[in-house]
């Protein structure tokens, strides 16, 4: 089924840093279908949440080039009003940050009613309490009825994740963006949550945008993969082929990095150097370059474009033909170019 | 004899309350504890969040109050009255979760690094820039780093620079409470590494604090599982994840993301088994109270808090 719900185009999401802007997402389309589930990993900085706000139009001063089109709406210089309309109902968002996100002076209901009400304005005090509890329960907060009347500080961390889950999906929304929505959680909750996030694709038919730096919960919640880094996407794939059969350097490097859970690995890969910073980004030629540069400098494109290698599955800069770990010998690989 | 002994602590906080603010209640962060630790080898220490991995790790150096038992550090009872001044605090360091908050931004890495040395030797200040830039170089940071401050650095490098401290003193165990949990992975593998060699070339003990059960598995030789204060299980990191007895350790282990997307389905069929079998045998699993069991031998190596009735040895 290819069931269009989000079609991003060349979007450009900068930002000012004094006199300058610079793009934090760049150049950047994918879709999201119905029923599907979109992971985007990366390291940190790589313009993830970047990205995220600009699909929910939270980003107020940066500028904002391309296209999004969500449902046949071009939310790109959409007014904020109708923006808000959408926003919240058709589409939620789980920020990454738990914390901030709640307001330590409303307890649980307000803060979850409030969502409710905004986006029906006509349901009774009775059908908006009865609808909190049964969100709650579908999040797995025991003693739904008590906790209603908490307020934020009350709740232990995890519990205040599965509040924030319960806002983002209190009206059933059609695109849910989750921006590390179990990072700061246990493995049998996150296992809770995801399960949770799966149903609602599967019963509501919903798109979801899953951000994450866990590969193990891409692995299992995935149906396709966007990997980004340095604003641009570097490789797009379904979820088996990106595990299966990872062609960008950037992505086998990531993969390799991780303990793999099968055999005892004495040391796990490292990538080189950082993510530079936003303003010190290289604009030309192969973004990753700097961070293997053992790689011959004239494997890479001057402009990498996205290489359809593979039905479905887009690698972006020549590079990838020619990449090897440094401690894996080059003449193994060079027979494949 | 052991390298590191703790046997039955009890780390309870109390809980104030009524007009005359006394003591009514306390938690039992840690309720009975025991377990060895060898020299030169990993701990790891896993559990849910609250469960009181932190405040074990924290009572072992002396920065929790002990309430009741013992932690027997080459041979000397740390939590022994008489033994309270035996300064330990060269011999047993900790690493902590934030590599961001955990630095003090306003000095330069010089004076982070060099703060347990001043406090323990006495050395000029040229003797002090070598030593600092000799750490700073053990743990792959230019000598250069010396005159920067923490936000000059990245995660993985500050949290370098909390190690490079963490061993100035040349310690012998090193309590690592979730040191890579605020990293990308590509930096979490250069710690992870850096903290493997250097064990090996200076023979370090870790207390391996983590909730990530694939980092404690690829750095650990022994775990131990704790549940509300209490250890669940104990054994070599292949017993745990090979053969888990309790209830509760093989919901943690079915709850491992698999790495795999081929494994989904079954995993996910397996993690429903499991969690049936958890709501079915919680009861009894856990006492009246909700407490683990006492830890019987299950084998040479493995221990399990199992209940008296119904168990396949
Ligand atoms: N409002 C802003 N103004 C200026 N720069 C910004 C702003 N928001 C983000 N950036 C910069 O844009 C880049 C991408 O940031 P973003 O938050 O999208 O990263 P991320 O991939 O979500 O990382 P993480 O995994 O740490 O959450 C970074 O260099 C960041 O510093
Ligand atoms: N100083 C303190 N005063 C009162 N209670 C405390 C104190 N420190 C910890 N506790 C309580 O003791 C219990 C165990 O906390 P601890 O920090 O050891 O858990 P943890 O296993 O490290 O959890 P996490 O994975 O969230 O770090 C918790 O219920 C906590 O609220
Ligand atoms: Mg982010
Ligand atoms: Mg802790």
């Amino acid at each position: 089924m290819n069931d269009k719900l989000l079609e991003i185009r060349n979007l450009k999401t900068s930002f000012r840093i004094r006199d300058d802007y610079y793009a934090a997402v760049d150049d950047v389309s994918l879709n999201v279908n119905k029923n599907e589930v979109l992971a985007i990993v990366g390291e940190s900085g790589s313009g993830k949440s970047a990205l995220a706000f600009s699909i929910m139009g939270l980003h107020n001063r940066a500028k904002m080039e391309g296209s999004i089109n969500f449902k046949g709406t071009n939310l790109v210089g959409l007014a904020p009003g109708k923006i808000n309309k959408i926003r919240g109902k058709e589409m939620s968002m789980i920020f990454q940050d738990p914390l901030t996100a709640l307001n330590p002076l409303m307890t649980i209901e307000e803060q979850i009613g409030e969502v409710i009400y905004l986006h029906n304005k006509a349901i009774s005090n009775r059908d908006k309490k009865a609808k909190v509890i049964e969100l709650l329960d579908q999040v797995g907060i025991p003693h739904a009825k008590y906790v209603c009347d908490q307020y934020p500080h009350e709740l232990s961390g995890g519990m205040r994740q599965r509040v924030i889950i319960a806002i983002a999906i209190a009206n059933s929304p059609e695109l849910l963006i989750a921006d590390e929505p179990t990072t700061a959680l246990d493995v049998t909750i996150q296992a809770q949550i995801l399960d949770l996030i799966r149903d609602l694709k599967q019963k509501m038919d919903a798109g979801i945008i899953l951000i994450t730096h866990d590969l193990g919960v891409v692995a299992e919640m995935a149906d396709r993969v966007a990997v980004m880094y340095a604003g641009e996407i570097v490789e797009i794939a379904e979820v088996n082929t990106l595990f299966e059969q990872p062609r960008h350097p950037y992505t086998r490097s990531l993969l390799n990095s991780v303990p793999n859970s099968d055999e005892k690995q004495d040391k796990l890969h490292v990538i080189q150097g950082i993510v530079p910073a936003l303003q010190n980004l290289p604009r030309e030629g192969c973004r990753f370059k700097t961070r293997i540069p053992w790689i011959a400098e004239s494997t890479h494109e001057d402009h990498p474009e996205l290489h359809e290698i593979a039905p479905n599955h887009f690698v972006r800069c020549s590079c990838y033909e020619h990449f090897y770990f440094p401690d894996e010998t080059e003449v193994e690989n060079s027979g494949l170019s | 004899m052991a390298f590191l002994e703790i046997n039955d602590l009890h780390v309870h906080f109390p809980i104030k309350g009524g007009i005359l603010n006394r003591t009514i209640d306390s938690v039992k962060a840690v309720n009975g504890v025991s377990f060895q630790v060898e020299q030169g080898k990993t701990y790891g220490l896993v559990g849910e969040s609250g469960s009181g991995k932190t405040t074990t790790g924290r009572a072992i150096i002396g920065l929790n109050e002990i309430t009741s038992g013992q932690v027997i550090f080459e041979g000397n009872d740390l939590a022994a009255t008489e033994n309270k001044k035996l300064d330990v605090k060269r011999d047993v360091q900790m690493i902590f979760q934030d590599p961001y908050s955990s630095l003090n931004p306003k000095k330069r890495v010089l004076d982070i690094v060099a703060e347990p040395l001043r406090n323990y030797e006495k050395l000029s200040r040229s003797q002090e820039v070598e030593r600092v830039a000799d750490l700073l170089e053990k743990v792959g940071l230019s000598p250069e780093s010396i005159f920067k401050y923490p936000h000059e650095f990245s995660g993985g490098q500050r949290q370098r620079i909390g190690i490079a401290r963490a061993i100035a003193l040349k310690p012998k165990l090193i309590i690592a409470d979730e040191p890579v949990s605020a990293l990308d992975v590509s930096v979490q593998a250069q710690v992870l590494n850096f903290m493997r060699e250097i064990q090996k070339e200076l023979n370090l003990t870790y207390l391996f604090i983590s909730h990530d059960l694939g980092i404690v598995k690829h750095m650990s030789d022994r775990i131990g599982i704790m549940y509300k204060g209490r250890f669940v299980e104990e054994g070599d990191t292949e017993d745990i994840f090979s053969n888990p007895q309790h209830i509760y350790t093989k919901r943690l282990v079915a709850a491992i993301p698999d790495i795999n997307p081929k494994n989904r389905d079954a995993q996910k069929k397996f993690r429903e088994e499991v969690q049936l079998e958890y709501q079915k045998d919680y009861g009894r699993y856990f006492d009246e109270k909700g407490l683990a069991f006492n830890l019987r031998n299950i084998s040479q190596t493995h221990l399990a808090a199992l209940p008296e009735i119904g168990v396949v040895e």
